[in-house]
């Protein structure tokens, strides 16, 4: 069987490694065109801050590869002839595949405005991104973000680190307004604020201006305001990097669509990761996972599929995690910004540190729902199993030591937590 | 493409933030480094004593006064920001230049201790008043070390003062470099008591569980010699397995040790240049072994020579603590496990050559609780861990796959888990049982298959 893997980020690399698990005599060979090795994407901000170089974020040595018998070629693909079964290189070469897999990741969203095209406004996604920030980032008096996101505040501690001023654009009212509730936003935003930074919130920007040599000057924000900046960071989000696949009979949407085994239309053609767009069922909506951890929970499951062991892709429950700043950020099952009816939330939060813990639960029914934690680490496999099982948010209360995962010698808050809980909880029943 | 290492760091250049204070602070500094060079000049030995004394005064004020500025400029948490950008802590200019300055002074004070005589001479009021005696070029040594780990110790304080695990064990490591290898020691010799170190054992301190050593402490007058004999063979032989298998080869290598203490204070700066690739764990374990079990032939053959009354090696026994002293005591642990600091990292002499360091390993592999836990599917294979781990342990590599990371030569030093920043890595003295059990949440092979 002779597989071709388009795409070595964390979803094609995981496929390569569980085929090869499942299959010791399979042909792999993966084609990317950013790298001639597998990189961790989320460590991209750690080059720029000096905490790592390019080696040390490469998850495997290089010996790693030719021991697993996984053949890299480093190059860009062009098209592919899914008649012929043949992928296309740019210098036209073409390769047989039995099977393909699809991993070809995202590209940043851009904004639509004028000024966009000039040099100085860029996304951050890749290594080439990354290139650039450093050239367009030496001794420059200000940067401006857009985006209220993880990749915005990202930029925003790494410009902070290397002192330059920053003007944080957030269009929701408090950061990260689209996905958590308004206390996590707020107590973030502090934070950033704590850092000099500029953070404008229901501030978008409409305009980028440049100078005669085609370099970003300044910006002007929805509100009419003219900000002078020399670099203009755009995170908006990133949609699927499938254009190349256009004008085939793939079916492609948003990303490439596949059905819950992440097979796409086509004949022994898969996609999975940031670039594919999962329809479970057709009267289900379709999903687009963009995270580290769901293209390797998809490239795991392509894998089986891949190798006749057709497997339905099941993310379990949602789990996610970050850090701002400083701040570390968990989340395990369903938080939304709005609560959802009949649901409702326990908040506790430090009274000076930076530390908060959420937990939703069915009203009604008393079963848990999610957690949200800043500052405080829990232990996800004890969540995952409350959650599954559906436990009783009192049964949550009286365990909830169990779930703690800081590390040795940090002060615990499980006492005020619990009384903080246990008297918001009896206000609900009285 | 960055292909090269460099490559990324070419637009590095901001806006220098060192304010006046810091400066001040580097510049008491030096003057202080300079006034310590001033007695070999042919001054009166009053005047060299108060050069020298002022010298060490200015230095510790200067670095004192920096550190306090620059880390109450930041807000406590991870920053290792621009170490792999700057030379001074990525093999760059200033890394040799350190490396070659330290590796010299290493080669002076074993070999051309004449060299210093004038410093040596400075500190004898000092060495009479501490233990009785003149001074020699050890108890220079001795100071110039418990002031690098006290100085040094206040800098890991500051820089990790967001992590109660991280500042307990800084002050551990200060605690018994002062009191149990400097103070003690040198009170011990004041009262004519024979010198000794509470907190070095066999096989570290090899000749300790030497008969040699072990008539010697036994013929002393009095009964502490007694006592230290007892010390060293029952913390040596009960002492360490016990500790070790509640809670792993830390409770020694990172919190008591003075080689650890010194790796992890004025070593830290230098912890993400140790070499993390498989190459180097086969030299590890090619060579940490070998040393282990040489140390441990050794102690026996000597023991059964001391029994056959000097039948078995004759004379040859003294002749071989010599040359082990030399090649390993001397060379590795000082001149190249100090003084290669700036290039090979702060444990090469842990991790390459210690006999207890083996020892201790062993034991934390095979017997015992201490594991560093992963939590469930939340790593992102960052490398961070990785990078900051002063023994060249891949954490990454077992993080990624959900496995607890088990590792006979993991000193517990705790920092892959303070710079991991997911929060995946927690050390925990847990339960044998399942010790090994990786998490369900990444690869659940069984589960996928039933669906
Ligand atoms: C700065 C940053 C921080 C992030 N942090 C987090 C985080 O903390 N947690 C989290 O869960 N997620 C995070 N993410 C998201 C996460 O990195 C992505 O979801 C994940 O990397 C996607 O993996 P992938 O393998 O699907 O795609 P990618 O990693 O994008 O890999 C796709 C590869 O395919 C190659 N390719 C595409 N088209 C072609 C072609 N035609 N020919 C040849 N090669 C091609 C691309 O060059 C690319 O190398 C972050 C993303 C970024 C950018
Ligand atoms: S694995 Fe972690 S605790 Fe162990 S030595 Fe390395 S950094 Fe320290
Ligand atoms: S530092 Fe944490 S997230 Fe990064 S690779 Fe290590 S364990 Fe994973």
């Amino acid at each position: 069987m002779r597989v071709i893997i388009i795409g070595n980020g964390v979803t094609g690399v995981t496929a390569a490694t569980t085929i090869r698990k499942l299959d010791p005599t399979a042909h792999i060979t993966i084609i990317s065109a950013e790298s001639e090795h597998f990189f961790s994407r989320t460590a991209l901000m750690y080059l720029y801050m000096g905490h790592m170089q390019y080696r040390h974020i490469k998850p495997y040595e290089d010996w790693f590869w030719p021991e697993r018998n996984i053949n890299l070629l480093h190059a860009a693909v062009q098209s592919v002839d899914f008649n012929a079964k043949q992928v296309i290189l740019e210098n036209h070469t073409r390769i047989d595949y039995d099977k393909l897999l699809l991993a070809t990741g995202s590209l940043p969203r851009t904004l639509g405005i004028p000024g966009e095209n000039l040099a100085g406004v860029q996304g951050f996604y890749s290594l080439h991104d990354l290139a650039q920030l450093e050239q367009y980032s030496a001794n420059i008096p200000r940067a401006v973000i857009v985006g209220g996101g993880l990749i915005g505040i990202e930029l925003a501690e790494m410009f902070y680190t290397r002192c330059i001023p920053v003007t944080f654009l957030v269009r929701e009212p408090y950061y990260w307004g689209n996905i958590l509730p308004e206390a996590e936003g707020t107590l973030i935003q502090e934070h950033i604020r704590a850092h000099g930074i500029d953070l404008r919130l229901n501030t978008t920007v409409s305009e980028i201006t440049g100078d005669a040599e085609g370099r970003v000057k300044s910006i002007i924000t929805n509100k009419g305001e003219e900000i002078a900046a020399n670099l203009v960071g755009v995170a908006v989000g990133v949609k699927p990097n499938v254009s190349f696949l256009e004008n085939s009979d793939l079916k492609i949407n948003r990303g490439v669509l596949v059905n819950q085994y992440l097979e796409t239309n086509l004949p022994d053609v898969y996609a999975a990761g940031d670039c594919a767009e999962i329809l479970p069922e057709p009267e289900n909506k379709p999903v687009v996972e963009q995270l580290w951890y769901t293209g390797r929970m998809q490239g795991e499951t392509v894998a089986h599929s891949i190798c006749n062991r057709r497997t339905v892709y099941n993310r379990g429950i949602w789990f996610n995690s970050a850090k701002f700043f400083d701040i570390e950020y968990q989340t395990y099952g369903q938080v939304p910004a709005v609560p959802a009816p009949e649901t409702d939330s326990l908040l506790w939060q430090h009274p000076k540190e930076k530390k908060l813990v959420r937990i939703n639960y069915h009203q009604p029914s008393g079963k848990v729902l999610g957690f949200n934690l800043l500052g405080i680490r829990y232990r996800h496999e004890v969540c995952e199993k409350w959650l599954k099982e559906e436990k009783p948010i009192s049964y949550v209360l009286k365990h909830l030591r169990e779930a703690n995962f800081d590390p040795e010698f940090y002060r615990r808050h499980e006492k005020e937590i619990i009384r903080t809980f246990s008297r918001q909880l009896s206000a609900v029943l009285s | 493409m960055p292909t090269s290492d460099q490559s990324l760091a070419i637009g590095y250049n901001y806006h220098d933030q060192t304010d006046t204070l810091q400066k001040v602070g580097l510049t008491i500094f030096t003057l202080g480094l300079l006034l310590l060079f001033l007695p070999s000049l042919p001054v009166s030995s009053v005047l060299g004593q108060g050069l020298f004394w002022s010298g060490i005064g200015l230095s510790l004020l200067g670095l004192v006064l920096y550190l306090i500025q620059t880390y109450q400029k930041s807000h406590p948490g991870v920053r290792n920001n621009g170490v792999w950008l700057r030379g001074s802590t990525s093999r760059g200019n200033i890394a040799w230049v350190t490396a070659v300055g330290l590796t010299g002074f290493y080669i002076i004070l074993y070999w051309f201790p004449f060299l210093i005589e004038p410093q040596i001479r400075a500190l004898d009021s000092f060495s009479q008043w501490l233990r009785n005696k003149p001074a020699d070029h050890w108890l220079l040594y001795g100071t110039f070390y418990t002031i690098a780990i006290l100085i040094m110790g206040l800098r890991a304080l500051l820089k990790y003062r967001h992590s109660p695990y991280q500042i307990i064990r800084t002050l551990s490591v200060m605690f018994f470099q002062l009191g149990l290898a400097y103070l003690i020691p040198y009170t011990l010799q004041k009262l004519n008591e024979p010198e000794f170190y509470f907190s070095y054992f066999w096989p570290l301190k090899y000749d300790y569980l030497f008969p040699g050593t072990v008539g010697y402490l036994v013929n002393e007058p009095g009964a502490l010699g007694v006592f230290m004999v007892f010390w060293s063979a029952v913390i040596s032989l009960v002492g360490v397995p016990i500790l070790t298998y509640f809670f792993g080869k830390r409770w020694y290598c990172s919190w008591v040790c003075g080689c650890g203490g010194l790796a992890e204070t004025a070593g830290d700066p230098y912890r993400q240049l140790s070499d993390k690739s498989r190459a180097a764990w086969q030299w590890e374990v090619a060579i940490i072994y070998p040393v282990l079990g040489f140390i441990v032939i050794t102690t026996l053959l000597l023991w059964i020579n001391s029994f056959m009354s000097g039948g078995l090696l004759g004379s040859l026994s003294d002749g071989f603590a010599q040359t082990y002293g030399f090649f390993v005591g001397s060379i590795f642990s000082g001149v190249i496990g100090v003084g290669f600091y700036p290039i090979m990292g702060s444990r090469v002499w842990c991790r390459f050559g210690c006999p207890m360091a083996a020892y201790l390993g062993l034991l934390q592999k095979h017997f015992s609780r201490f594991r560093i836990t992963t939590n469930g599917g939340q790593c992102i294979s960052c490398g961070n861990c990785s990078t900051y781990c002063e023994m060249g342990i891949d954490v990454r590599w077992y993080a990624q796959q959900g496995q607890p990371i088990i590792r006979s030569s993991c000193v517990g030093c705790g920092m892959c888990a303070t710079v991991c920043p997911r929060g995946v890595l927690n050390l925990e003295n847990g339960p044998r049982e399942g010790r090994y059990q990786p998490t369900t949440l990444i690869s659940p092979e069984n589960l996928r298959i039933l669906s």
